[in-house]
C-alpha cells in the first residue's frame, strides 16, 4: 500500500485532463494562495516564532511580504508570460511562423527547507502553479509548526485535485523520490542535492537545486568600518544566521580587522541591545542537532565578540571569531548560524586566490569605497550572485534570477524566472495552412526536386 | 591529445592512457584558470580558426562521413557542415551583445545602484557526441561552449570511427590544444572521463545512456543538457495534400537511412488513406533514390552490424508494402514501409533509427492524440493538415521537444529556436543564443556605493518601533 502512489496518480490524471491549463484556473490558484497568506498571517507568524523565534518584523519582511509580492507579480503578468514567443527565422523558414510555446511540465515536486519555511516553500509554488503544473509539496519536518499550517490549512485554499502536501523525514522523502516526477525543485544542502539529482536521473527528471556554500565577504582597507559593520552584522545575524546567502566569513587585513571589531560590537549592541538573549529581534537555532554543531564551532580560533550560548533555548549570541585557521571546522562547512569568522589576508590578490581555491558559493560580497576593487572581485571570481557594498539586497529584485553555480546549485527562480523554470519551451515552426503549397527553397532538398 | 603531425591515430587508447584522461582534463582546467578564455577576442579567434578548419578540411569531413555512413559530398555539406558554419557566423556576430552585462529593472530602493546580470563561463565543459551526424552533434555544441568562454573536452562517438579520428587529428591543428582536447575511445574510456569533474556536460545519444550520464553528473552536482530520442509521431490528416506531405515525410524519414533523432518515426493515419500514403511515399522514394536505392549516391548505410541486425529484426512478422530487404555485407537496408502495424509489436516499442516506416491506423484525431499521450514524450512531433484547427488541437493536447506542422525536421535549422527534448527525449537545449546561455552562468549582480547608512537606517533592528511584539 503506497498512499503516495494514489495521490500522484490522481494529480497526473487531473493534469492529463487539462485542468491546470487555462489561465483562469492558474490565476484562481494564485489568488487562493494570496488569501491563505492574508487570512492566516498571524497563524504563520506564530508558527515562525515557535520554529525559529523569528521576530514579527523578520517574518513580515523575509517570509510573508516577499511571498505576497511574488503572487502579485505572477497574477499581473500571467497571461503575458503564457503567450507564445515569436522568434526571428533563417532563410529556409522565412515564410513560416516560428515561435516558442510555454508548457507546464506536468507533475512537479517542491522540496522545501526549514530556514525560511514560508518563503522557500511558497515562492517556488507560485512559479509551479503559474506555469500550469500539478504540485506536490514536501515542506521541511524541522520547522514543525509551519509544516503543520502548510499541511492542514493551505490545501483548503487550493484545488486539491491538482495539489497535495506530503509529510515526512529522510525515509519518506527517499520513498517519494522513487516515483517519477516531471520536475523537481529542491532547496537544501549540497549533500542532499546530490541524492535528489541521482534519484531524478533514474527518471530523467530535470531539476533546479538551490543549495549552499560558504559565502565570502571581502572587506577592503578603503572603507568606513561602521557602515560595513552595520551591513555585515545585519545580514549575518538575520534569522540567527540561518540564511543560505548570508555572509559566511570575512576576508580582510589585520588593520581592517582592528577597525571592524569595535564597529561590529557597536552594531550588535545597537541591533540587539546589551543582552541579545532578551532581544525580540534575535532568533533561535532550529534544532538541538544544529545547536550542538554550532556550539562546537565556537571553539575555533578566538572569540572576539559574543560566544555565549544556552542549550535550553537553543540560543547562541551574535559572535565574531578571529585568529581562525583555514583548516578549522568553522572554515570547512557552511556555518548557518550567528557566528562570523574573520580570516586575515595581506592583499586583494590573496583574498581572490583564497576564494577561488574553494567551491563556488551561492553569494559573494565585497566592500570598498573604491569601485575598481569591487569590480575586480566580481571579475575574478564566480558565485551564484554578487553584491558590492551590501548584503543580500539583490534578492529583493524580482528582475534578477536567484540561484547557484557549481556546488551551490543549478537553475534559478524568482519573478519570471520561476515561471520559465517550471515550464518547458517547445519550439514550433508552423507552415500557414493556406498557401502552403508554395515551393520552399530547394537548397535543403535533393536537387532534382521542386518542392 | 595526439601530436598533430602523426598519421590518423587509432581510435581506442592503449593501456596506461586511462591516467592520461585525468591529465588531459586537469590541463584543460589549468588553462581555463589562467584566464585565457576570458577576452572575447580570444574566443572569436578560436571560432574563426574552427571555421577555417572546416573550410580547409571539407573534403576530409565528407570523406569521413562517406566512410562512416555512406553519405555523399552534397549531403555532407547540406546536412551537416552548413549548419555548423551558419552557427559560427551567427555566434561570432552576436557574441559581444550576448556577453555584455544585461541591466535589469530596479526597485525604488535600488535606483542609485547598478543592477545587472553578468554572464560568465562555467569552466570546463564536456561534450559527448554521437554517431549519426557525427560532425554536427559534436562540433555545433562546441561553438556555443567556446563562445561562452569555457574550456571544452570533446568525446566523439567511437561508432563513427573515421570522424572520431579526423576530429582528433585536425582540431588540435587549429584550436588551443590545452583548452579544447579531443578524447577518443569506447565505453571504458567514456566511463573514465565521466569520473572527472566538469562544470557542464552536454550529451547527445539515447535515453538509457542519458540516465547513466546524469547519475555520474549528480556526484559532482554538474548540470547537464541531454539531447536524447524517442519515437517521433507523424500524424497525417485526411484533409491534406498527400503528394506534398508524403514527399516531405519521405525526405525527413529516409535521409541518413533513417538515423536522425528528429526523423518522423511512425505515421498515424485513417485507414482510408493508408494505401494512398503508401503509393505516394513509394513515388517520392523512387524519385529520390531510384528503383534500387542501393545504387543511389544519396542513400545512406546503417552505422554498424549490431544496428543493422536490430533494424532488420523490427520488420519480422510485419506486412511489408515496400522494401523489406537488406544486405548485411554493406549494411544496406532498403527504404521500407510497413502497413497495419500492431501498436504492441516490437517496431512500435523502440526508436527505430532506421529506414523503416510503420503506419499505424487510427480512426480519429482524438485517437491519434490519445495514442501519442500514452507514450513517452518524443523529441519531435509532426502533423500534416490543411485544417488549422487540427494542427492547433494536436499541438495543444500533446507534448514534445518541438513540433513542425506540414513539414519535418526543418525546425532544427532555425538557430533562433532552442533545440532540445522533454521527458525521456531530454532536458535543456542549445543552438544559437541558447547555447551561449546553456554554457554560461548568469550571475545576478548588485553594486551600490558605500555611502553612509542614514537612508538604510529603517531596515535595522530594533524593530520595536515598527512592529508590535508577538
Amino acid at each position: 500500500m503506497d498512499p503516495v502512489a494514489d495521490t500522484l496518480r490522481r494529480l497526473r490524471e487531473a493534469f492529463s485532463a487539462g485542468r491546470t491549463r487555462p489561465a483562469e484556473f492558474r490565476a484562481a490558484q494564485l489568488r487562493g494562495l494570496g488569501r491563505f497568506l492574508q487570512e492566516h498571517k498571524q497563524l504563520l507568524r506564530d508558527a515562525l516564532a515557535q520554529d525559529l523565534h523569528k521576530s514579527a518584523f523578520e517574518s513580515e519582511v523575509s517570509e510573508i511580504s516577499i511571498t505576497q509580492s511574488e503572487i502579485n507579480l505572477a497574477l499581473r503578468h500571467l497571461r503575458a508570460w503564457m503567450k507564445d514567443e515569436k522568434v526571428p527565422k533563417n532563410l529556409a523558414t522565412q515564410l513560416d511562423s516560428a515561435f516558442i510555446r510555454k508548457e507546464p511540465f506536468g507533475l512537479v515536486l517542491v522540496i522545501a527547507p526549514w530556514n525560511y519555511p514560508v518563503n522557500l516553500t511558497l515562492v517556488p509554488l507560485v512559479g509551479a502553479l503559474a506555469a500550469g503544473n500539478c504540485v506536490v509539496l514536501k515542506p521541511s519536518e524541522f520547522s514543525r509548526s509551519t509544516e503543520k499550517v502548510l499541511a492542514e490549512v493551505l490545501p483548503r485554499y487550493l484545488d486539491q485535485s491538482c495539489f497535495a502536501v506530503v509529510l515526512g523525514g529522510p525515509q519518506e522523502t527517499g520513498q517519494l523520490l522513487e516515483h517519477k516526477f516531471d520536475y523537481i525543485f529542491f532547496t537544501g544542502s549540497p549533500r542532499v542535492g546530490r541524492i535528489v539529482m541521482s534519484a531524478a536521473a533514474k527518471h530523467l527528471t530535470p531539476v533546479t537545486l538551490e543549495l549552499g556554500g560558504k559565502n565570502p565577504c571581502y572587506v577592503d582597507d578603503d572603507c568606513d568600518p561602521q557602515t560595513v559593520a552595520n551591513r555585515l552584522a545585519w545580514f549575518r545575524y538575520f534569522n540567527t544566521g540561518q540564511t543560505c546567502v548570508a555572509p559566511d566569513y570575512v576576508l580582510c587585513s589585520p588593520d581592517t580587522q582592528e577597525r571592524l571589531l569595535p564597529a561590529l560590537q557597536s552594531a550588535i549592541t545597537r541591533f540587539y541591545g546589551e543582552d541579545p538573549r532578551s532581544s525580540p529581534n534575535l532568533g533561535r537555532i532550529i534544532s538541538d542537532k544544529h545547536f550542538q554543531r554550532l556550539r562546537g564551532l565556537l571553539g575555533c580560533g578566538r572569540v572576539a565578540i559574543g560566544g555565549q550560548s544556552d542549550e535550553s533555548e537553543r540560543y547562541i549570541a551574535p559572535t565574531v571569531l578571529v585568529d581562525v585557521e583555514e583548516t578549522e571546522p568553522v572554515m570547512q562547512e557552511e556555518i548557518f548560524g550567528p557566528i562570523l569568522p574573520i580570516v586575515n589576508v595581506r592583499s586583494l590578490d590573496e583574498a581572490i586566490d583564497f576564494i577561488n581555491r574553494r567551491e563556488k558559493p551561492l553569494a559573494l560580497y565585497a566592500f570598498s569605497n573604491n569601485k575598481q576593487v569591487v569590480k575586480r572581485v566580481l571579475a575574478q571570481t564566480s558565485s551564484g550572485s554578487f553584491c558590492g557594498n551590501d548584503g543580500f539586497m539583490h534578492l529583493t529584485l524580482d528582475s534578477l534570477p536567484f540561484g547557484g553555480v557549481g556546488a551551490s546549485g543549478m537553475g534559478s527562480y524568482h519573478g519570471k524566472f520561476s515561471f520559465d523554470t517550471f515550464s518547458h519551451h517547445p519550439r514550433l515552426p508552423c507552415c500557414a495552412a493556406p498557401g502552403w503549397r508554395r515551393s520552399t527553397p530547394s537548397a535543403t532538398r535533393p536537387t532534382h526536386l521542386a518542392s | 591529445m595526439r601530436p598533430s603531425s602523426s598519421p590518423a591515430p587509432r581510435c581506442s587508447l592503449s593501456p596506461g592512457t586511462m591516467s592520461k584522461i585525468g591529465e588531459v582534463v586537469q590541463r584543460a582546467r589549468a588553462a581555463f584558470n589562467l584566464g585565457k578564455t576570458r577576452p572575447l577576442q580570444f574566443r572569436i579567434q578560436q571560432l574563426e580558426a574552427l571555421r577555417r578548419m572546416i573550410k580547409e578540411h571539407e573534403k576530409d569531413i565528407a570523406g569521413a562521413l562517406t566512410a562512416d555512413l555512406h553519405r555523399n559530398e552534397w549531403n555532407a555539406y547540406y546536412e551537416e557542415v552548413v549548419y555548423v558554419l551558419e552557427e559560427i557566423e551567427h555566434v561570432i556576430k552576436k557574441l559581444p551583445e550576448w556577453a555584455a552585462d544585461e541591466p535589469v529593472e530596479k526597485t525604488p530602493q535600488t535606483q542609485q545602484d547598478e543592477c545587472y546580470i553578468h554572464s560568465e563561463p562555467l569552466g570546463v565543459v564536456l561534450i559527448i557526441g554521437t554517431w549519426n551526424y557525427p560532425f554536427t552533434v559534436t562540433v555545433q555544441p562546441m561553438v556555443g561552449a567556446i563562445a561562452a568562454g569555457n574550456a571544452v573536452v570533446i568525446k566523439p562517438s567511437e561508432l563513427s570511427e573515421n570522424m572520431a579520428n579526423l576530429l582528433a587529428t585536425v582540431i588540435p591543428q587549429y584550436l588551443d590544444r590545452d583548452l579544447y582536447p579531443v578524447i577518443n575511445g569506447g565505453i571504458s574510456e567514456t566511463t573514465e572521463v565521466l569520473k572527472e569533474r566538469f562544470d557542464h556536460i552536454l550529451y547527445t545519444g539515447n535515453t538509457a545512456v542519458g540516465k547513466i550520464i546524469m547519475m555520474a553528473a549528480a556526484k559532482h552536482l554538474t548540470p547537464v543538457t541531454l539531447e536524447l530520442g524517442g519515437k517521433n509521431p507523424c500524424y497525417v490528416d485526411k484533409d491534406c495534400d498527400l503528394d506534398v506531405a508524403c514527399r516531405r515525410i519521405a525526405w525527413g524519414k529516409f535521409m541518413n537511412s533513417g538515423q536522425t533523432c528528429v526523423a518522423p518515426d511512425y505515421i498515424l493515419c485513417d485507414p482510408s488513406i493508408q494505401n494512398q500514403i503508401v503509393e505516394k511515399l513509394k513515388k517520392s522514394l523512387k524519385e529520390f533514390y531510384g528503383e534500387d536505392a542501393k545504387k543511389s549516391r544519396d542513400y545512406g548505410r546503417i552505422i554498424n552490424s549490431r544496428h543493422f541486425q536490430r533494424v532488420m529484426g523490427l520488420m519480422e512478422g510485419q506486412k511489408v508494402a515496400y522494401g523489406g530487404t537488406g544486405d548485411a555485407a554493406t549494411r544496406y537496408i532498403a527504404p521500407t514501409i510497413l502497413t497495419d502495424v500492431d501498436p504492441q509489436s516490437q517496431v512500435m516499442q523502440e526508436e527505430i533509427f532506421g529506414p523503416v516506416m510503420p503506419i499505424v491506423c487510427v480512426r480519429s484525431l482524438e485517437e491519434a492524440i490519445q495514442f501519442i499521450n500514452q507514450r513517452e514524450k518524443p523529441l519531435a512531433l509532426y502533423v500534416f493538415s490543411l485544417n488549422d484547427k487540427v494542427i492547433k488541437k494536436m499541438i495543444s493536447e500533446t507534448s514534445s521537444g518541438g513540433v513542425t506542422a506540414n513539414d519535418v525536421v526543418v525546425h532544427n535549422s532555425v538557430h533562433s529556436l532552442p533545440y532540445g527534448g522533454v521527458g525521456n527525449s531530454g532536458m535543456g537545449s542549445y543552438h544559437g543564443k541558447k547555447s551561449f546561455e546553456t554554457f554560461s552562468h548568469r550571475r545576478s549582480c548588485l553594486v551600490r556605493p558605500l555611502l553612509n547608512d542614514e537612508s538604510l537606517k529603517a531596515r535595522y533592528p530594533p524593530s520595536l518601533a515598527k512592529m508590535t511584539r508577538h
